[in-house]
């Protein structure tokens, strides 16, 4: 098995000479930049709208324990089950306990990052229950059995033809080129699964803790009928998810539709404060929330990054990253691809195993210029570099370091070894960039400038 | 100690250490989104510029916007648009505006506030409801499990009609937020929703498609 360096490494190189992959990803970022353009204008102010985003979620993550417990005791006022999940382990088993007392064999899924974090399918499928993605993006991947490409766009690395021959394939319908038959497709083969399925899992992009709910943002419809056709719900929410205010979503929910897909408001933002209350005619029976550590508090503790834990998720800053346009979604080899993916993934699952995609970067801070919440995104990946090579020091660097100081520090030594490469430098052009080539890693892919006839310092002095 | 107990003592641990604030800012104010007015897009002021904005948000939606000039054109345009799609069977609730489109059509009526059968609701052909506002910066309709019959009758069925009055009309989400508290507040629906546009995808090529799950067709009558 490679280290995930190596792979990342491997996959990049496959996939950013990939035409059929570019051509694909640039039309559709580029539709995407368009309207988000359009959208952001039509703000009075987008700056003082980041801004506020950047304190409302500030002062929700720097008071977490106290909007924590509001949202708990209030949703839990209206009859919800509300269960503490510390890691990815435990919270697999809180959900595949509630469906194993309740008898439920099959689930229909609305799409959730947070489940993907924690391999929730596979975790429900080994112990028997049925698991059926209800967004269609989430549905096509999961029929390739592939992860998510992109946190909102799912699906976007795929033709419409290959998703028709999916569907032959898969489901036996008839090939068409057309997104909108593809679609009516999957959307007769769900509807069934929403009416026969015995529990709905969903994700929330907010959890509002004064008015104990959670809200859920879809375009579809299909988190919707998720929610309002099982007798039984449970909800995946990450600890960090929590907004003060119900006010608060009049800025978030437009804020996150434009920097998310360019829309004026997304097609469907539900609010969800609990199961079918008395007087009520559908929802389900029975609503649990399961509230999800997973290390999350571990990123908490580093203040200095604690702003990571902001996010909503809305993938602005893998669109604009040059990095994620060119390597794509699956490169990454982790559930939050991009900028984002590349700052938390160190904290999730460990810094030494992941520290290599914050230097896949180029550090020109396109991402922190595109989070709605101000993220100070390519600034953290420089800290994770520097934690990374504090915690774990590389001594051949080390030593070439030292030796670089010592030669800069001594004239006769520089001078020295200023001869030395003239000399051998036509010598090292001979096997340069092939596999005998210590400096390989540099010279594949680049030029090694000639040193020049004269020093500097030569010129200087006897310059006319 | 419980797993609670284990989380809440992180987090508090964690925030011992102060963050910077965000935006290089030295101070970070309380209660910042309650300004969000100054920052969303522009609404007009009069009932007539933001009847217009809704228009134009609805068009920029697909969704059908019929503004009428009194209650009684409302029985002849439902009419036209049942005979048009060939409604057989109809999903409403309780209340006078959806009672007054049911009124107007002579079809059978499956009441969705009341307990009822969901293979029932999927074979409507369309859900009719009331709301509780409809909100001019965004084109939306705001709908709760009280003023809509339910979390169903207005996703399930192909087409969903909302029937508002005037007065509904709210400039923006501000308002729509503040609206939701004081009509609610402390006894909250369990389920309270935006719709904005009939139910879409971008999933295949990043190509519009309407009707992914929910309905294919959203039409608002308001008088």
């Amino acid at each position: 098995m490679n280290s995930p360096a190596t792979q990342f490494t491997d996959q990049a190189n496959r996939v950013s000479r990939d035409l059929r992959h570019r051509r694909l990803i640039q039309t559709a970022l580029g539709k995407y930049e368009i309207v988000r353009d359009q959208r952001k204008a039509a703000f009075q102010d987008w700056s003082a709208a980041r801004q506020a985003a950047a304190e409302t979620k500030y002062d929700a993550i720097n008071h977490l324990d106290k909007y924590l417990e509001e949202f708990v005791s209030k949703i839990e006022a209206r009859g919800t089950k509300v269960h503490w999940a510390g890691n990815a382990a435990a919270a697999r088993d809180i959900i595949t306990g509630i469906l194993r007392q309740r008898n439920a064999r099959s689930v229909i899924k609305s799409k959730t990052m947070t489940a993907e974090e924690i391999h929730l399918t596979e975790a429900l499928e080994a112990a028997g229950v049925k698991v059926v993605e209800s967004d269609l993006g989430e549905f096509i991947v999961q029929l390739r059995r592939e992860a998510p490409y992109h946190l909102v766009f799912p699906a976007m690395h795929l033709t419409r033809g290959e998703i028709s021959d999916l569907f032959t394939r898969e489901l036996h319908s008839a090939a068409t080129d057309s997104p909108e038959e593809l679609t009516m497709i999957a959307r007769r083969e769900l509807r069934k699964q929403y009416l026969a399925a015995d529990a709905g899992i969903t994700g929330a992009n907010f959890a509002i803790a004064e008015t104990g709910m959670i809200a859920i943002t879809e375009n579809e419809g299909n988190a919707r009928l998720t929610a309002a056709m099982p007798k039984l719900m449970i909800s995946l929410v990450g600890i960090e998810k929590i907004l003060p205010r119900l006010e608060d979503l009049a800025l978030f929910l437009p804020m996150l539709a434009t920097t998310g897909a360019g829309q004026t408001l997304t097609g469907y933002n539900s609010l969800y404060g609990g199961p079918r209350q008395p007087g009520e005619s559908d929802g389900p029976e029975e609503f649990h929330v399961v509230l999800l550590d997973d290390r999350r508090t571990e990123l908490l503790a580093d203040a200095e990054q604690r702003d990571a834990l902001h996010c909503i998720r809305c993938g602005a800053c893998l669109n604009v990253c040059p990095i994620f346009r060119n390597v794509g979604g699956h490169t990454y080899g982790t559930t939050y691809s991009g900028p984002i993916g590349s700052v938390i993934t160190p904290h999730l699952r460990g810094l030494q195993d992941w520290k290599h995609l914050s230097a896949a970067s180029s550090l020109c801070g396109a991402c922190t210029e595109a989070c709605p919440v101000k993220i100070d995104l390519h600034h953290h990946l420089l800290q994770n570099r520097r934690n990374a090579a504090t915690q774990k020091p590389r001594r051949l660097e080390r030593l070439g370091w030292k030796i670089f100081a010592a030669i800069v520090n001594h004239p006769w030594l520089y001078a020295l070894a200023r001869l030395l490469v003239f000399v051998t430098q036509p010598l090292h052009a001979l096997f340069a960039g092939s596999r005998l080539d210590f400096v390989r890693g540099w010279t594949q892919s680049r030029d090694l400038p000639p040193v020049a006839r004269q020093s500097f310092k030569n010129w200087w002095r006897y310059r006319s | 100690m419980t797993d609670r107990e284990k989380i809440l003592g992180r987090i508090r641990e964690a925030l011992a250490v102060p963050a910077p604030h965000p935006g290089h800012a030295t101070t970070t104010s309380t209660r910042p989104a309650a300004e969000a007015r100054r920052w969303l897009p522009l609404v007009g002021e009069t009932f007539d510029e933001q009847i217009a904005l809704f228009r134009a948000n609805a068009a920029d939606l697909r969704a059908d916007f019929q503004l009428l000039a009194s209650r009684d054109e409302l029985a002849p345009r439902l009419r036209q648009l049942a005979q048009a799609e060939g409604w057989q069977r109809v999903a409403s609730h309780g209340g006078e505006l959806a009672q007054l489109g049911c009124d107007a059509l002579n079809l059978p009526v499956l009441l969705a506030d009341q307990s009822y059968d969901p293979l029932a609701l999927e074979a409507c052909d369309v859900g009719i409801t009331g709301c509780d506002a409809l909100i001019a910066q965004t084109g939306s309709v705001l709908v709760t499990s009280r003023s809509a019959g339910g979390r169903a009758a207005s996703v399930l069925p192909p087409h969903h009609v909302v029937i508002a009055r005037r007065e509904q009309l709210l400039p923006d989400l501000p308002a729509a937020f503040d609206l939701v508290k004081r009509k609610y507040q402390p006894d909250y629906p369990s389920f309270i929703s935006l719709i904005t546009g009939p139910s879409r995808t971008g999933d295949i090529e990043r190509i519009l498609v309407l009707g992914a799950h929910g309905p294919k067709k959203l039409t608002v009558f308001c008088f």
